[in-house]
């Protein structure tokens, strides 16, 4: 494969760039919360990966759908990607969280209704990783990783509105009106540097997953033969 | 391979179909009536000695000018109030640095025979207001109250009610 530029370096790049400017407006130029003070700014790292993990996984969903549509395996391998990107942005987020926790709630971890939700959420997407490495047939394994993700998809609505549907430790969502000015600046700036990145990399995973598909359709040639017409001893 | 294409269109469905459904139930089931994260004081006094012994976790705000250290600064004591109700607190363990007067805080434990709701873990909830030093410091109540959510509960079961 030749080096060269692709569109996606681009945004990677850009996303970079604003995830230094965002944190830094975050950590020297934002304000101390009032009665958090310094530990508040966490929040600018935390809430973009919320936002983002939730939306990489809403893609996943939607990838999932069009692979079991079409499946063509650009989708799948998109799906992939974007499960993925969940997953990591995820962990993130409950790591993030985890500390925020320790130092206004007092503890590092409470069975409250968001967390677990959050919880399961990336247990089960990976879960889905999980059923897809154990399908060794590209096209079963498309079909089982596009269902999979469709299921797991449930939680996503669920961490969102439990907050509001059900008494819980973690707050609701905050808003530009409960939020200081200077602090929607950084917050948005992240929430895009992420954003990009997340991009970055889920174009990156798209095509490092095709080329692994191809592989496996060498190495595994019986396997595209069509069901019950295999010659193989 | 058209009739492997309709399978595969069928399970599209049928998975999508499943997803909205266990969603629904979860939304519109009830299930929340078994899913109280803490009770409201007004919840833990009208349980009346029910509640003595068993482990719950209790929910409120921190009422203003209840908070008392012992002399041997060993024991902390307040009272938690949902502006109806209010159970006193004792308390041995740290609070955290968040904990103040008119703050909202879980409390995991259980009611003496005294009727004091002893607690060993002691949690602070904060709002979703996050403001510079100076603003807003003043203490309202009422917009505290709103972080309890006990108000997120009373409009499911009037909901309830006109079902």
């Amino acid at each position: 494969m030749t080096r060269q530029f692709k569109w996606d370096s681009g945004i990677g790049l850009l996303g970079l760039l604003l995830l230094f400017a965002g944190s830094y407006i975050g950590l020297f130029v934002a304000p101390a919360e009032r009665y958090m003070g310094e530990v508040q700014r966490i929040m600018y790292v935390h809430v973009p990966s919320a936002w983002n993990a939730m939306l990489c996984y809403t893609l996943a969903f939607i990838f999932a759908i069009v692979s079991l549509w079409t499946h063509r395996p650009k989708w799948d391998a998109m799906t992939t990607a974007a499960v993925e990107m969940g997953i990591v942005l995820n962990a993130l987020l409950l790591v993030q969280g985890s500390i925020w926790a320790r130092a206004t709630w007092g503890v590092w971890w409470d069975w409250d209704v968001r967390l677990t939700t959050s919880l399961i959420l990336v247990l089960l997407f990976a879960g889905v990783l999980t059923l897809r490495s154990f399908v060794l047939d590209t096209g079963r394994r498309a079909t089982w990783t596009a269902i999979a993700t469709i299921v797991a998809f449930v939680d996503v609505p669920l961490v969102y509105f439990c907050v509001r549907w059900w008494r819980s430790l973690h707050q609701v969502q905050s808003t530009p009106d409960t939020v200081a000015p200077m602090m929607v600046v950084p917050l948005r700036i992240n929430a895009f540097a992420i954003l990009f990145i997340a991009i970055w990399m889920m174009a990156q995973r798209t095509r490092l997953e095709l080329e692994r598909r191809r592989q496996d359709e060498v190495a595994q040639p019986e396997r595209l033969a069509p069901m019950g017409g295999s010659t193989h001893e | 391979m058209s009739k492997e294409r309709n399978r595969r269109r069928i399970l599209a469905v049928a998975a999508i179909m499943v997803a909205a459904g266990v969603l629904a139930f979860l939304a519109f089931g009830g299930i929340g009536e078994n899913l109280v994260y803490y009770w409201s004081p007004s919840e833990l006094e009208s349980s009346g000695d029910k509640a003595i012994g068993a482990t719950i976790r209790l929910g409120g705000l921190v009422e203003p000018g209840s908070i008392q250290h012992s002399e041997d600064g060993l024991t902390l004591r307040f009272a938690v109030t949902d502006g109806e109700a209010s159970v006193p607190i004792t308390t041995k363990s740290v609070p955290p640095a968040m904990f103040r007067e008119g703050v909202g805080v879980v409390v995991e434990g259980s009611v003496n025979r005294a009727g004091e709701f002893e607690t060993q873990r002691l949690l602070v909830k904060h709002d979703n207001q996050y403001q510079a030093p100076g603003e807003g410091e003043d203490l309202d109540m009422a917009e505290m109250m709103q972080s309890m959510q006990f108000e997120a509960d009373q409009k499911a079961k009037e909901q309830e009610n006109v079902e």
